[in-house]
């Protein structure tokens, strides 16, 4: 395959970033209830988390002089790579349990691969994190596994 | 209300049609702490980044896929599992659509898999995925 992968950037998979606790809250289950359109009244009254609510809490919230020139603040758990511009690939969840207010979630993130491969327009990589989240008393709430691809 | 008993390979889930905006993206962006720039700056965007316009996160086209399931199932089943990838971008102007099928039920467990996806004004669909929900049986 190409060579925009080097020794040094594949040595970065299976690195882990310290975890994020994140106490979830009405009112913020409910923004984003209504900035996705649920019809359902559990998730726009904010009684329960719309599933993919869940999976936004693991983004970064960094100081505003760390974001880059495209807004985003520079990866953890990804190494320098050659490809800089950054397109949402897919994302796969495994449920446990569902998320209320009040909930403290731990979520713990790692890099699992970095693949090369050939698009209609260019070359792209792959990046893939995995990210667990269980509540504080380790009970399991989800298992995420979320590509990034960069072009 | 889902009827278990009823659910036949091949039935088709309500479809949803989604037309962001401007302001249904700095709300979404605002919402989940999104800062790119593709979302909500034009002239970065076109210009640096080389896209025809504004883009809608490919997450909340996750979500709104999620929707297409959690919204049919209510409180009668569970979600297990769902995946999706991004394969084309959407920009803003744009109106999308969200349907699926069921692909398979399983009477003894009483789990049910779902294609699912996001179509755009040209019958493309840009975003597919699977989903697995569990009815209590």
């Amino acid at each position: 395959m190409g060579d925009l992968l080097t020794d040094e950037a594949l040595a970065w998979i299976g690195r882990s970033d310290p975890p994020i606790y994140v106490e979830v809250s009405r009112r913020d289950i409910v923004k984003y209830a209504m900035s996705t359109e649920q019809i359902l009244d559990k998730y726009l009254k904010g009684d329960e988390a719309p599933p993919m609510f869940v999976a936004s809490l693991s983004r970064d919230v960094a100081p505003l002089a760390d974001l880059g020139p495209d807004g985003i603040p520079e990866a953890s758990l990804t190494p320098d790579l050659p490809l800089k511009r950054v397109m949402a690939g897919g994302v796969e969840f495994d449920f446990h349990r569902t998320v209320h207010p009040g909930d403290v979630l731990v979520f713990e993130r790692s890099l699992s691969a970095l693949t090369e491969k050939q698009g209609r327009t260019g070359p792209l990589i792959f990046v893939t994190h995995t990210i667990s989240c269980r509540t504080e008393a380790g009970e399991p709430v989800l298992d995420q596994k979320q590509t990034r691809i960069l072009r | 209300m889902v009827d278990f008993s009823k659910l036949k390979v091949g039935d088709a889930l309500p479809e949803r049609s989604y037309t962001a905006t401007n302001v249904s993206l700095f709300c979404y962006n605002a919402a989940i702490w999104n800062p790119h720039r593709i979302h909500y700056d034009e002239r970065y965007t076109t210009e640096v980044e080389k896209h025809p316009a504004i883009v809608i996160d490919g997450p909340l086209q996750g979500d709104w896929l999620s929707q297409v399931v959690v919204n049919w199932i209510g409180d009668d089943a569970s979600l297990v599992s769902f995946g999706y990838s991004n394969r084309k971008a959407s920009y803003l102007g744009e109106t999308l659509t969200s349907g699926g099928t069921i692909t398979s039920i399983d009477p003894s467990t009483g789990d049910v898999t779902l294609d699912i996806h996001i179509r755009n004004e040209n019958g493309e669909i840009t975003s597919p995925g699977t989903a697995v929900v569990r009815f209590q049986v």
